[in-house]
């Protein structure tokens, strides 16, 4: 059996995975931006609204709207080329060693379909928690802003977020995506070829800051909302 | 110094392995590695045992025919090193050694520590080489190169094939050699002519002997005995893309 499933070389695999990871952090770098909205609601006399309008302008512009399928795309895609890899991965070491491998070298890396996986099931809870239950179960609330109507995307958050094991069960995935991200950035680069004397450095740091970053800003939405009512 | 060996035994590469275990007594601490199996086979000779197959031929680090995974780590317990250059001094006197073959499904075992390494040899054949034709020799200055682009190109060189980067990687991938392979010509002027038909055909090598992908972790550059980088396997991948994306459809 070759490793030449699906007709793509190992390399041209890994490099549409890499393209696509990258595009999916621009888009938690996105998302991340309209959730912060959120904490509008707690300054004095703040309000769901700017968040409201931003999540129906995400669910209504027709830019967004093309790009949503791209998003899902992408997710899939990336997700199937990396159980792809790592079922030849296992396959291509058919017998074990008996002491397992000394190398030290970049823990996370060693954990991504594990990681990958933890993300996936977070996927497919939020996703049926808050997208589909509110473009396909139409079962949300509504709220008039300006004399025009919006489904009321904030209050459903603020009412998950009053439960202290869906609160934790958010966090602790969003360290899991660090962990996924912080090796990941760094290692799309190194699969496409970018790799420089002078920037490859740059890009580690900066793996390593948007692995604290994008866990830490999701993660306090969450939390505000929590301890905050 | 006495030692405990458990070694994998495995008599042909149809037969079921397992581990042995040896004790051997009053090795010196200078006696190379592979001086104290020799001493172990001389005395399984005496008793009428079959002695321990492993690969071996220059002892001196320049061959890559050895090739053991000791307690854990290709090559044993020293960086930058071949096991035929590690000497007993670096065991502690009174403990277990386990000593395995490279694990991969592309290395299959022929017998106990020798692994069928001719995946690396059919790499090579589809690719590694530049095509000369015959004629005059040309002048050793004619063709201008960088300097710093002949230095990256001898370190790639100095890959000696032994498949510790297979060996240790978790993916069993064979990414650094092939990397290894591809830079050393890519880099210079002679190698470029082929360099887009070679770095297709040596991938697709690669992967039809069913080693696994890369993940970017970096134990292959760790644990290779000669330093080669893992820029050697962005390089590739750079030639890959180039190659893919500009150079014209050709039959590999
Ligand atoms: C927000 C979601 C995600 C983002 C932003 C993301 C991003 C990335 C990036 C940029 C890479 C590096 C690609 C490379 O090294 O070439 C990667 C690798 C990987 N991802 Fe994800 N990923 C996400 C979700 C997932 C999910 C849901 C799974 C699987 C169920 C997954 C499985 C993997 C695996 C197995 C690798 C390692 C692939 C390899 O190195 O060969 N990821 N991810
Ligand atoms: S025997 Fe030649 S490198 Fe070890």
């Amino acid at each position: 059996m070759s490793n030449y499933t699906l007709h793509y070389s190992s390399i041209t695999k890994k490099i549409i995975m890499s393209l696509v990871g990258l595009f999916l952090i621009t888009f938690l770098f996105l998302h991340l931006g309209i959730n912060l909205t959120l904490l509008e609601k707690f300054r004095p006399g703040g309000s769901t609204d700017t968040f409201n309008i931003a999540a129906h302008f995400m669910g209504t512009n027709i830019v967004i709207k093309v790009f949503e399928v791209v998003l899902f795309g992408g997710f899939l895609i990336h997700i199937l080329f990396g159980l792809i890899l790592q079922i030849q991965n296992w396959m291509a070491r058919p017998a074990r060693y008996k002491i397992e491998g000394w190398s030290h070298t970049s823990p996370f890396s060693k954990f991504m379909i594990h990681t990958g996986a933890l993300i996936f099931i977070f996927l497919v809870i939020h996703l049926l928690d808050f997208y589909f239950k509110a473009k396909v179960f139409g079962d949300i609330g509504s709220v008039t802003i300006d004399g025009k109507e919006y489904h009321d995307m904030g209050a459903l958050v603020l009412a998950k977020f009053q439960s202290i094991g869906f609160v934790i069960f958010y966090v602790v995935l969003f360290i899991f995506l660090g962990f996924h991200l912080h090796h990941a950035f760094q290692s799309a680069f190194q699969t496409l070829g970018l790799n420089h004397s002078k920037y490859t450095p740059f890009i580690k740091g900066l793996s390593t800051i948007i692995s604290i970053i994008l866990p830490v800003g999701y993660a306090i939405i969450p939390l505000v909302i929590y301890f905050n009512s | 110094m006495d030692l405990t060996l458990k070694i994998w035994r495995q008599k042909d590469s149809k037969s079921k392995g397992g581990f042995k275990t040896y004790h051997v007594k009053d090795i010196s601490p200078d006696a190379s590695f592979l001086e104290m199996l020799d001493i172990l086979n001389e005395e399984l000779i005496h008793k009428g045992e079959m002695p321990v197959n492993f690969d071996n031929d220059c002892r001196e680090g320049i061959c890559g025919a050895c090739s053991l995974y000791v307690n854990g780590r290709p090559h044993g317990p020293d960086s930058a090193i071949t096991i035929c250059q590690v000497h007993m001094r670096k065991f502690k006197d009174g403990s277990t050694v386990t000593i395995e073959p490279w694990r991969s499904r592309a290395f299959p075992v022929i017998s106990d520590l020798m692994v069928d390494r001719s995946a690396f040899d059919r790499i090579i054949q589809a690719g590694g080489y530049i095509s000369v034709s015959t004629g005059g020799v040309p002048d050793a200055n004619e063709i201008p190169i960088n300097k710093m682009k002949a230095d990256e190109a001898m370190d790639a060189a100095a890959c000696i094939g032994c498949g510790a980067c297979v060996a240790t990687c978790k993916n069993a991938s064979a990414m650094l050699f092939v990397s290894a392979k591809v830079s050393q010509l890519a880099l210079l002027p002679q190698g470029q002519i082929e360099a887009k038909r070679r770095v297709q055909k040596m991938v697709k090598q690669m992967d039809y002997e069913g080693f696994g992908n890369c993940t970017n972790t970096g134990a292959c550059e760790a644990e290779c005995p000669k330093e080669i980088k893992l820029t050697n396997i962005a390089r590739m991948n750079r030639e890959f893309i180039g190659a893919k994306l500009g150079a014209q459809k050709m039959k590999l």
